[in-house]
């Protein structure tokens, strides 16, 4: 079945099995690699993209129910200067390490920080909560965070 | 120091950040076909009948694949134990095992195909628990005696019962005195679970075979270990074989040795073409997990507060397959042991088959699984005496120097410092009130496994260098302190040093990524071939600008001579070698280092609800010299957090049927932003006496040992005893109801 979505900015037209997950279109289809799939029922989020602004799990996403929407990966706002400010953060705390879970807490960053809804700490911990990571232990993470959203770290 | 000791930012964080880092999964090859595996859904049955016809009848199957299919080879594998076939043949061992793959052009049709199998079992009893095992009546899981793997050490030896490997010390300093009515005695028995590594990224293998050459892309940490047990496996000569690495999605020892690339090479030698094989956590979880454990240990101290002896019986469930278990029970056995000055100690530890999913190598095993028995004997020493816990381990811990076990490198750290910082650290003092509670903990853990590391630094026509070395970054930043290491030693800045991914084709030979021994044994390497490098720019300096020696140095990437200098790229394109196998200069004692085990941990738990709160947790560092200590930090954090999960309610559970039940991160969770303590501090502490890289020795294991044992003593502390981890809120209140 024939879908149009618009992916970082470009309409693609895609001829789609009725079941296709948005994160193996992405994937497979569009060669887009940045989401990754791990758990497979959006418990860690690394699968996390932007459909119409909001994050989504991928890999429980229908195809289709993107059609016609906007949908963000990690390589389009990798273009853009807010994802400079993160990961001039992230860097400067080195807080991600194999980094597989890395493009999924960007993604959901993106909203929360564009719209300024990060007030404090425990804003950060609680918005997080649905990005595992198995390598760091968070904390250095959550510092990044807190400093691109200009919070007190404590 | 310029480069080496400075908390750089590692160079590969942008690609990770920005999805242009390629990890196994996003690999692709040309005309490549897609593998899903058939896997048993019982523990223990004979094979009666496999009907593949429907399957091959799928539209778009290339081939399915069989152990019938494997009859040229000798189709057992296993660097330890050769005990595992490729595919099952007639008989499955636990659930999960694979029984056939199916390789088609999309994966859909390889999915289907799968599910058009017809597989007809024929159910055994299985073994599901290390003591039904190990009865002397419980039928065998493998019959004939275990053939050795090829990475087997020449001094194994095997027995022919399930428990098939053991690890014995038996030791005595001092004779009994006969004054036994004055000592004091604590004998328990100990559990600890099944649990799963859970490397966020799921495990992926590209493989192609074309009759008599093998090529991989594997997510391995061990690449040259993968390479000689294929070419054994597929009877071919090892430099016929090529194993690359892309950037690995963290391991923690599940992607060590060889896991998933027999039966892709299997599938790809049948289909004869490229095939792509991606694990989901489902087949991760059966494909290796931290070994479960039974244990009993007796501890004996006398009325003066000497620790005495130590006995202890151990039973590890290395499951339907050795994989690493024999190097588990060996090190559990070491931890049991316990870094104090014993009149006598003796252990026994065993290796146990059962019909579960097959344990191997996470992060810290061996002292994860023992370290929080003898800490918490010596806590219950320390109560019956009436002493400070503290200070009954300081009287009688080894001092540097000492030796712990009979043929072993003697004790290279100050143990009683490393406490100390802790100690000082967390704040110890008198008891806290309430169901409040401390814990601190020592111990030590080889580390190092091998000093087979050899590197290879290249001085490239732009000025540039390429650091050829076989470890892997799977995440804890070997590339980024093995850059350190070779900027420090050419004297340039880090944004000239690359290292590059493996391929055995051309990287030089490393064993492994694991034992903690990156920074303190590939990093040696690297240190020697960067100093080799260097002196050949230099030699070249004065052979060809007749530049005095003795004033010719490097310096910003320049060959400096008084008022003279020349960029570097100017001597053209030149390398150096280098080789870690010093470490093992004048037939030096196993293992290269001791990584010490030191942590304490501060808790609150909730008597109505069984909760336990972390409230601070601090670990200590011994790393000799911290190249990175950033990086340090990070490797203690991401450890502590990996305990929080293990200590406090990762739990692999299985049905009465040997069936994993929680086989999803929705069933079996691990921690979140949300569970990270309080408060964690990493105290580094920088002895300069470390074997490696300016006197560096490892680091990033320590903590489970160390953190696990700190927490299970603190939540005693505060008044709750726990014998079986992990130390879940069901158990602690069932624990609380039954004191009262």
């Amino acid at each position: 079945m024939a879908a149009r979505l618009t992916v970082n900015g470009e309409a693609r037209e895609l001829d789609l099995a009725d079941n296709a997950l948005l994160l193996d279109v992405l994937r497979d289809e569009l060669g887009l690699i940045g989401a990754k799939r791990s758990c497979d029922v959006q418990v860690c989020g690394t699968c996390t993209v932007l459909v119409d602004g909001t994050p989504v799990s991928s890999c429980c996403f229908l195809a289709h129910d993107a059609a016609g929407r906007e949908v963000q990966t990690v390589e389009g706002f990798a273009l853009e200067p807010l994802w400079e400010e993160l990961a001039a953060a992230f860097s400067r705390h080195n807080a991600f390490q194999c980094g597989f879970c890395a493009p999924g807490f960007v993604m959901t960053l993106k909203p929360l920080l564009a719209e300024r809804r990060l007030r404090s700490r425990a804003d950060v911990v609680a918005e997080l909560s649905g990005n595992l990571c198995r390598c760091t232990g968070y904390r250095a993470i959550v510092d990044a965070v807190c400093e691109v959203a200009g919070v007190d770290p404590s | 120091m310029r480069s080496a000791g400075r908390s750089l930012p590692r160079p590969d964080l942008r690609a990770k950040l920005s999805g242009e880092a390629v990890f196994g999964a996003d690999l692709a090859e040309p005309g490549m076909l897609h593998v899903r595996l058939l896997r048993s859904v019982v523990a223990h049955a004979r094979i009666v009948s496999l009907d593949l016809d429907a399957a091959r009848q799928v539209p778009g199957v290339v081939c399915v694949v069989t152990a019938a299919d494997l009859a040229d080879l000798d189709p057992m594998w296993g660097h330890y134990v050769r005990d595992r076939p490729i595919l099952a043949d007639g008989v499955v061992r636990f659930a999960g095992e694979i029984v056939a793959a199916v390789a088609a052009e999309t994966p859909a049709a390889a999915a289907a195909a799968v599910a058009e199998i017809d597989v007809e079992y024929d159910e055994l009893p299985p073994l599901l628990d290390v003591t039904a095992a190990v009865a002397p009546s419980a039928p065998r899981v493998h019959s004939g005696p275990p053939r050795p793997g090829f990475a087997c050490p020449p001094s194994a030896v095997f027995g022919d019962g399930n428990d098939f490997y053991r690890w014995r010390v038996a030791h005595t300093r001092v004779e009994p005195s006969g004054a036994e009515d004055k000592l004091v005695t604590v004998a328990h028995e100990y559990a600890f679970p099944a649990v799963y590594q859970y490397a966020m990224e799921p495990h992926a293998v590209i493989a192609e075979h074309d009759g008599d050459r093998i090529r991989v892309s594997s997510t391995c940490q061990h690449p040259f270990l993968v390479r000689e047990e294929l070419a054994l496996l597929f009877g071919l000569p090892v430099d016929r074989v090529r194993v690359s690495v892309p950037f690995i999605g963290g391991g923690f020892g599940s992607k060590s040795y060889t896991k998933m690339e027999p039966v892709a090479v299997a599938v790809a030698r049948q289909a004869g073409r490229p095939v792509k094989l991606v694990n989901r956590v489902e087949d991760a979880m059966v494909t290796t997990r931290r070994h479960g454990m039974r244990a009993r240990m007796r501890t004996v101290a006398d009325r003066d507060g000497r620790l005495v002896s130590r006995d202890a019986e151990i039973w590890l469930d290395t499951g339907a397959y050795a994989d690493n278990g024999p190097t588990v029970t060996m090190v559990a056995g070491m931890a049991a042991v316990g870094p104090y000055r014993w009149d006598r100690v003796g252990v026994d530890a065993a290796c146990v088959y059962t019909n579960l999913p097959p344990a191997g190598s996470y992060r810290g095993f061996g002292a994860a699984h023992l370290q929080w028995i003898g800490e918490s004997q010596v806590d219950e020493l320390a109560e019956i005496l009436g002493m400070d816990r503290l200070q009954l381990r300081r009287q009688n811990l080894l001092a540097r120097g000492e030796t712990m076990i009979p043929g072993t490198r003697p004790i290279d750290a100050d143990l009683a410092g490393d406490l100390a910082a802790v100690a000082d650290r967390l704040g110890w003092g008198p008891p806290l009130p309430g169901r409040q509670g401390r814990g601190i903990s020592v111990g030590v853990s080889p580390a190092g496994a091998s000093h087979h590391s050899q590197a290879r630094v290249e001085l490239r026509g732009d000025g540039r260098v390429a650091v050829r070395v076989g470890t892997q970054e799977i995440g804890q930043g070997a590339r980024t302190v093995h850059a350190q290491i070779a900027a420090e030693v050419l004297d340039l800045p880090l944004d000239r040093v690359e290292v590059v991914p493996t391929d055995t084709g051309d990287t030089p030979y490393d064993r492994s990524t694991g034992a903690s021994r990156s920074t303190t044994v590939a990093g040696l390497a690297v240190q020697r071939a960067s100093e080799d490098l260097r002196a050949a720019l230099l030699r070249t300096a004065v052979e060809r600008w007749g530049v005095d020696p003795a004033v010719a140095t490097l310096a910003g990437g320049r060959i400096v001579a008084g008022d003279r200098s020349w960029a570097i790229e100017e001597v053209g394109a030149c390398q150096g070698h280098g080789d870690a196998g010093e470490l093992a200069a004048g037939g030096a004692t196993m293992p290269l280092f001791w990584e010490v085990c030191v942590a304490g941990a501060q808790v609150t738990v909730d008597p109505d609800t069984g909760q336990i709160e972390v409230r601070r947790a601090v670990t200590a560092a011994d790393v000799g010299r911290a190249l990175n200590p950033s990086l340090v930090e990070r490797q203690d954090e991401g450890c502590a957090l990996q305990v929080v999960g293990n200590a406090l309610f990762e739990e692999m559970r299985f049905s009465e049927e040997g069936v994993l039940l929680n086989d999803t991160l929705l069933d079996y969770r691990i921690p979140t932003v949300a569970d990270v303590p309080h408060e964690m501090a990493c105290v580094i502490i920088e002895n300069g006496d470390g074997p490696g890289p300016f006197g560096a020795k490892g680091c990033g294991e320590s903590v489970f040992g160390g953190l696990v044992a700190a927490l299970v003593c603190a939540v005693a502390d505060a008044g709750v005893t726990v014998r079986e981890l992990p130390m879940s809120p069901d158990r602690v209140w069932h624990a609380i109801r039954s004191e009262s």
